[in-house]
């Protein structure tokens, strides 16, 4: 047992204590909160390090590497709860990525939230949510994932709505719970049965997890309803708390409405980290989705669950990718493509295994969190403007904010070979391309690569090309408001964006450094991620860049994303709009299907019409029934019972009352009566013995006489 | 008037003067001498019924009284002994101011 695996637990409970000491402390300390967060980020960074180099350094030795540790909890029955973590290289990959991203985003915060007021609010939560995070990444057993899951879950909420006195916030706070909540009550009910079926909810221990041969092995073999094998339901359910955490399709939502709330908190949160977390769930818990299917000669195998993550993964994918196309919200196009991204994830995970789907995942985090970073900063330089309509031409006014956008735009678009998004969403295509069973998530994570480098070259020729329109707004549509009270030279001033301080701008170029350069640990040429996970030597091998498929596979994706770039460039970038009312290109041209996915495709309505109408048709329902027919029976029961209480207290004390008093009264006057007879004068008592005598004789005489 | 009426008439004046003794006297002591008389006119009527009954020459008559007398010896014994003592303790021996055990 090595020292870090013992000590993991370090690593999300000092997050956890920063939290703690931040929200005990009295409020205005902005550096104790910035400097504990921060510190104990470092050191959290530093362990995952330490974490990471003990899984390289026993890398190969006979297997995947893994050690657990951990205590028992309590005991219920005859069983223990464990708290378990383990520590392999998906965990430890996990922790670096996790810790690092967090770490720039905890600095990139201290400028972004230099002007407000709840400073240490926020970092206590985004303290809170980082430990919960690190929590979720080192779990062995179920209850701590599910434990860490909801505490990241509530970090979440309070960050979604940290603004809350925007009613919007609010909103989409409960929104994000609510929804996210749906999905865990399917993980929640897989964990039961997991339980119920292997008895314990450790994913490794030692020969007895439920991740392990024989727990396996059982659920294969167990048939439950319908003739599904039980490990395939549970996998299922599992996959819909993933499903609700990670926005995929029917469950999407909430993850565009949570870009209300800061932007640290949609980069930290909604983009690299906790959205993954449900990428993450299924890749822990892949050998109970894998388990039981047929193997294949090259790829994995293929089973109902993993099918079912494929095909919610491709339609999630080109789903919210076609969306994000027709968006103006700086961060509800990045929040749309992040879902899109996550459905990649989940399609990678389907099709090609773990590895597949975590490279995406690791490559994703670092470039999201630099695209998400980056908006914040041009929101930040554009006087908190969002919409992408009000910008352009920032390229000269923020050009290091502009650069890292630009590579974390060309990462996400797949621009080959140099940067890390290519590498990653090529393994994907590769596996879907191989999938035995359809073809069809292929063509569709083609199409959502196409509209990803479309989307994200509108968005980039909008924001950073072309002529500042913010001003316009400003002069044009509140000049006679403001005109009297605002000299202008201030309006001119607080109108030009300006790039943002060194804090802010150092962490982006750190993340566009990580955004070209992750991707060389995943090539064809060299798979050292797959090889890392799986436990196996990679080598060095050129000629496997330059197979056929693997070539003409790349020639095609690359294609794809040249003409994605093209057509937004054709479209946008060489057309710049000039004013902030003119109509979009697209909505000019289709503007049915334009009007369709500005709408998200009504799916909100949708719900609106249909399941929420539902659910306040039920509660009025209820209501009503609570209301009348149960509180009526409760008012009659309780009327019924206060009139019989009236009863019995009208007879006890007129009927039953009255009646001891009397007796009693009587009783104590006859005492006294007679007691006037003891008075102890002993003549008294012979006068009455010779009175009684008298009587008695004269009685004997006259009945003797009759 | 036969002898026995005569005797019974007697013993009945006795035991009606013995009576109002007992009842009306407030010295405890004559209250004993009113007992005491009420108890010989009872003997006077054993004595009576006995002369002039069916069997004159059984003496069981004369046999009760002497029982009679002795036990309304001992009786007179006791009664003077409580007497005093009550006297030694109340100081007084009217029956109207021992009303009360408790002293």
């Amino acid at each position: 047992m090595t020292w870090i695996a013992q000590n993991l637990w370090l690593i999300p409970v000092l997050p956890l204590i920063a939290a703690a000491i931040i929200a005990v402390n009295k409020q205005p300390q902005r550096k104790l909160a910035a400097t504990l967060a921060i510190g104990s980020m470092v050191l959290a960074f530093l362990l995952s390090l330490c974490a990471f180099g003990t899984t390289l350094l026993h890398h190969g030795e006979n297997g995947v590497f893994r050690e657990v540790a951990g205590f028992n909890w309590f005991q219920f029955g005859g069983q223990w709860l464990h708290i378990d973590w383990v520590l392999d290289p998906l965990t430890a990959i996990m922790l670096v990525m996790v810790s690092f991203v967090s770490l720039l985003i905890f600095i990139f915060s201290v400028g972004y939230m230099a002007h407000d007021e709840n400073f240490m609010r926020f970092f206590c939560f985004l303290s809170l949510f980082a430990a919960a995070m690190l929590g979720v990444v080192i779990a062995n057993s179920l209850l701590l994932f599910f434990i860490s899951w909801e505490l990241v879950g509530l970090t979440s909420y309070l960050l979604i709505g940290f603004w809350y006195h925007k009613p919007s916030a609010a909103a989409a706070a409960k929104k994000a719970f609510v929804t996210t909540r749906i999905g865990d009550l399917g993980l929640l009910l897989g964990m039961v049965w997991l339980y119920a079926e292997t008895g314990t909810l450790n994913f490794y221990a030692g020969g007895h997890g439920c991740l392990e041969q024989s727990a396996l092995t059982t659920m294969v073999t167990h048939l439950t309803v319908g003739g599904m094998a039980v490990s395939m339901a549970i996998g299922l359910l599992i996959f819909l708390g993933a499903a609700g955490k990670s926005g995929q399709l029917p469950l999407h939502v909430w993850l565009p409405d949570a870009m209300e709330g800061p932007t640290p908190v949609s980069a930290l949160i909604h983009a690299a980290t906790m959205v993954a977390a449900g990428v993450f769930l299924v890749a822990r818990v892949y050998p109970l989705m894998s388990a039981g299917g047929l193997p294949v000669e090259h790829g994995v195998p293929v089973t109902t669950a993993l099918t079912v993550v494929t095909w919610i993964g491709a339609l999630t994918a080109i789903f919210a990718a076609s969306i994000a196309v027709a968006q103006t919200d700086i961060k509800r196009i990045l929040a749309y493509s992040t879902v899109s991204q996550l459905g990649y994830m989940m399609l990678g995970l389907g099709v090609g295994g773990v590895a597949v789907g975590m490279f995406h995942l690791i490559t994703h985090a670092f470039f999201k969190a630099l695209l998400f970073l980056g908006s914040g900063s041009v929101i930040h330089g554009c006087h908190e403007e969002q919409d992408v309509r009000k910008m352009g031409g920032l390229k000269k006014f923020m050009p290091v904010t502009f650069a890292a956008y630009a590579v974390g735009m060309l990462a996400l678009s797949g621009f080959p070979l140099f940067f890390s998004g290519f590498w990653s969403k090529d393994e994907i295509l590769h596996s879907a391309h191989n999938w035995p069973v359809s073809h069809l998530p292929f063509f569709l994570g083609c199409a959502g690569a196409l509209l990803t480098a479309f989307y994200m070259t509108r968005q980039v020729a909008l924001v950073f090309f072309g002529q500042f329109r913010g001003g316009v707004r400003e002069s044009a549509v509140h000049s006679q408001s403001h005109e009297k009270n605002k000299p202008s030279s201030h309006q001119d001033s607080h109108a030009a964006p300006h790039e943002s301080p060194a804090v802010m701008t150092v962490p982006l170029v750190i993340l566009a450094g990580f955004a070209i350069l992750l991707g060389f640990i995943g090539t064809p040429a060299w798979p050292w991620f797959d090889g890392y996970l799986t436990g196996e030597e990679s080598k060095f091998n050129f000629s496997k860049l330059i197979e056929p498929g693997t070539l003409g596979l790349m020639l095609v994706s690359a294609a794809i994303v040249f003409t994605g770039l093209g057509l937004g460039w054709w479209l946008y970038g060489k057309r710049q709009r000039k004013t902030v009312a003119e109509p979009d290109v697209l909505q000019a041209g289709q503007p049915w299907i334009y009007s369709l996915l500005e709408n998200k495709y009504f799916v909100d309505e949708i719900y609106e019409a249909t399941i929420i109408r539902f659910n306040r048709w039920a509660a009025h329902v209820c209501d009503f029934l609570d209301r009348w027919i149960w509180g009526g029976a409760v008012l009659v029961v309780s009327c019924v019972t206060l009139g019989f209480s009236w009863l019995y207290r009208f007879t006890d004390e007129f009927v039953v009352n009255v009646g001891f008093d009397t007796g009693c009264e009587s009783l104590r006057e006859g005492g006294n009566e007679m007691s006037r007879w003891q008075n102890g004068r002993v003549q008294t008592y012979l006068r009455a013995i010779g009175v009684a005598l008298v009587v008695l004789v004269l009685f004997l005489i006259w009945g003797r006489k009759s | 008037m036969t002898p026995l009426q005569g005797c019974l008439l007697v013993s009945s004046l006795l035991f009606a003067i013995g009576l109002a003794g007992a009842v009306t006297r407030r010295n405890a002591i004559l209250a004993l001498v009113g007992i005491e008389l009420m108890l010989n006119a009872a003997n006077l009527n054993f004595i009576a019924f006995w002369r002039y009954g069916a069997h004159p020459e059984a003496l069981s008559g004369m046999m009760i009284v002497i029982f009679s007398i002795a036990i309304a010896a001992a009786e007179a014994a006791v009664g003077l002994a409580l007497i005093i003592a009550i006297y030694r303790h109340y100081r007084t021996t009217n029956l109207d101011q021992m009303k009360d055990l408790k002293g």
